[in-house]
């Protein structure tokens, strides 16, 4: 009693300030943090500016053609310069080599893995289910290398018996038609080995949309005598649809910028091959991988030119695919 | 009276669970596809592995529909067919998996030998003997690589995400956006940017720390996107907890926050590493592939698993490819173990110890 006396005859102490301001302390955490944040923001503004100062020699030299031109010769004259007017560097035919790959690891690797999604999330039982997504998880974690290494000796004898097919029984559509017979090494089985690697991330896109699928809607088609199939149709397809679209764009993506896997299964030559089972082809990716080793100096610039496409077609797919899937997760939740 | 209950009580059933006639039932269905597959490619011109899974496949779809149709009509033969459908994709979705197992494995267990720890490529020839020389040189270079990209990323990644949950400034939409749209930008053009920014005009020579800024910029997006969906799953309690008890937002991050998703950040550097270890398009370019040991990240080539599988291959002669072999076997190791590890943290209940 006596003590709590002492202490009220003692000065009171002086009223708080009482402000939002955030202390220096959390002033400077967050001035830190937020330069974290925004260093995606330089990193990849610098890629674009580093590959545009190197790359702008040959945009302009070559203008348009750059991206309509299909050959690529960096000519020196007998003097050992670098002939600026008889070089050509046109990148169509790895454009058009890039594209043609890219779709036909959509058109063979989507179905599955939509397909795979679909089981995943509505019919396996759960012991396989936890297998089957780690495993195809871990698919997502190997090496580029490594599926080149597979799709050049494993996936390949397969995949000619299997082009052979093709050509046989549908070698009236154009592009099953063969110029030449030679099936090895061929844009369709690059297109296979692409299918693989991007099957990992289409199924886990898909297979994280159907699981939003709202709850009471599908109790609903049950309830209403539906099969899982009608359910399906009604109910969990027309609610993925676009989520799923953005998860083929990703694996799009992936797909045009692999480099390692491509080079290794694919016989890179430089023009335009629209036979898909021929022989021959290429991606912008491979296609640096592949010159930059004896490039000279303006090659060089010339590929940087290329890289910088690269990064501007990628970076687009995956910007709408992003797009498409953080709105379809948005209003599922 | 409890004893009276228990008799009169039905017995728990599960009716929409597969009785045995239905087992039984599929079961046939299988066999007598698989049986129909063998006849078929016996007596019909048709060959090889893709034959007996096709004609398995579209028998069984003709026995499963016909069968369901008899007993529940059209809907059922429909869901039943469709059914069969997506566990066919499922069983293609997995099979390359389980073909690139065995694979690396039969391909590259002929080429370990307890030599490959120890040893370098200094003085050996990819061509030579399997038995002589190793991969000492490249398991070093890479956990190099890999560690300096570590170094560089994580805090970076982390950063970002601690951005995108705790301070959710007026970039957190641009930001999340940005990170996504890095996370595809091709291995080779982050090679050719760091060959740009710091090869061309800088150092002009392949070494190693060139090659873990392209990493690092690999590893950023892989890093800041996992970090944030597990900050995302710490709850606001422990948050306002951290403010409650007079802490200011830099002391409850650190202190509350970080360390309750402690275990889910770690996951994240995992997969992280386990993204990049095997990256190969950028070291090409910017690491090249020296033979023996370098621990010096500044200065000369190093080598690398990815790059010494990638030499052995070129190199394209049996010893070469068996090299190969073996060095994938090594890196497939390596990926898994950090995947598996990543799972089993990653498991744990966040925010728990």
């Amino acid at each position: 009693m006596s003590q709590i006396l002492e202490q009220s005859t003692a000065p009171l102490p002086e009223k708080r300030q009482l402000t939002t301001v955030p202390r220096l302390s959390d002033r400077i955490f967050r001035g830190i943090v937020t330069g974290g944040g925004l260093s995606s923001l330089l990193i990849l503004g610098l890629i674009l500016g580093f590959l545009l100062y190197n790359g702008y020699s040959t945009l302009r030299q070559q203008g348009l053609n750059f991206l309509t031109g299909s050959d690529w010769q960096a000519v020196v004259t007998d003097s050992g310069a670098f002939d600026v007017n008889n070089s050509h560097f046109g990148l169509a035919a790895m454009l058009i080599g890039t594209m043609i790959v890219a779709i036909i690891a959509v058109i063979v690797g989507v179905p599955i893995s939509v397909g795979a999604s679909v089981y995943l999330t509505f019919y396996a039982p759960n012991a396989i289910k936890k297998i089957m997504v780690s495993a195809i998880d871990l698919m997502a974690a190997f090496p580029s290398v490594l599926f080149g290494l597979w799709g050049f000796f494993v996936l390949e004898p397969s995949g000619e018996y299997w082009a052979k097919l093709l050509h046989k029984y549908l070698g009236f559509i154009p592009i099953f038609q063969l110029p030449a017979p030679y099936v090895t090494r061929s844009p369709f089985i690059a297109g296979l080995v692409l299918a693989v690697m991007i099957i990992p991330i289409v199924t886990s896109v898909s297979r994280e949309i159907f699981s939003q699928t709202p709850l009471d809607r599908i109790q609903a088609a049950y309830a209403l005598g539906a099969t899982r199939f009608a359910m399906l149709r009604a109910v969990a397809f027309p609610y993925a649809r676009s989520g799923i679209v953005g998860g083929v764009m990703l694996g799009l993506g992936r797909a045009m910028g692999e480099t390692v896997a491509v080079y290794t299964v694919l016989n890179i030559v430089y023009q335009v091959n629209w036979h898909i089972l021929f022989s021959a082809g290429g991606n912008v990716a491979s296609m640096i991988l592949l010159k930059f080793g004896e490039a000279s100096p303006n090659e060089v610039k010339a590929l940087m030119a290329a890289g910088l496409v690269l990064f501007i077609l990628t970076l687009i797919v995956n910007s709408i695919a992003n797009l498409i899937v953080t709105r379809t997760g948005k209003s599922g939740r | 009276m409890s004893t009276l209950t228990a008799e009169l009580a039905p017995k728990p059933s599960k009716p929409w669970a597969a009785a045995p006639l239905d087992r039984a039932k599929t079961a046939g269905i299988f066999f007598a596809a698989a049986a129909i597959s063998y006849l078929v490619v016996l007596s019909t011109p048709m060959k090889g592995k893709l034959a007996y899974i096709a004609v398995f496949f579209i028998a069984y779809i003709v026995i499963d529909f016909v069968s369901t149709f008899i007993k529940l009509g059209r809907p059922g033969a429909v869901d039943a067919v469709f059914r069969a459908v997506v566990t066919m994709a499922v069983a293609i979705a997995v099979t390359p998996i389980v073909s690139i197992l065995i694979t690396v494995w039969l391909r590259g267990h002929k080429g370990l030998h307890i030599g490959l720890f120890t040893t370098d490529m200094r003085s050996t020839a990819y061509t030579d003997p399997i038995s002589q020389g190793g991969l000492l040189h490249a398991i070093i270079g890479t956990f190099l690589l890999v560690f300096f990209a570590m170094i560089i990323s994580v805090p970076i990644g982390i950063l970002t995400a601690i951005y995108l949950t705790e301070i959710r400034g007026k970039f957190t939409r641009p930001i999340s956006f940005l990170v996504q749209a890095m996370s595809g930008v091709p291995s080779i053009v982050a090679g050719l940017f760091i060959y740009a920014a710091i090869l061309l005009p800088f150092t002009k020579k392949l070494n190693g720390i060139e090659g873990s800024l392209a990493l690092a910029i690999l590893m950023i997006p892989t890093v800041a996107r996992m970090s944030e969906e597990v900050l995302r799953l710490i709850p606001g309690d422990l948050r306002e907890a951290g403010v409650a008890l007079g802490g200011t937002q830099w002391r409850s991050v650190a202190m509350v926050v970080v360390p309750a998703a402690r275990s889910g950040l770690i996951t994240a550097v995992i997969l992280g590493i386990a993204r990049v270890a095997g990256e190969t398009a950028p070291l090409l370019l910017l690491t090249g592939g020296s033979g023996s040991k370098n621990f010096n990240m500044f200065k000369d080539s190093m080598g690398s698993l990815p790059n010494y599988i990638w030499q052995c291959f070129a190199t394209g002669t049996p010893e070469s490819i068996t090299r190969a072999w073996a060095g994938i076997l090594v890196l497939l190791v390596i990926v898994v173990v950090l995947f598996v590890a990543a799972r089993t943290l990653g498991s744990r209940k966040v925010g728990k110890k």
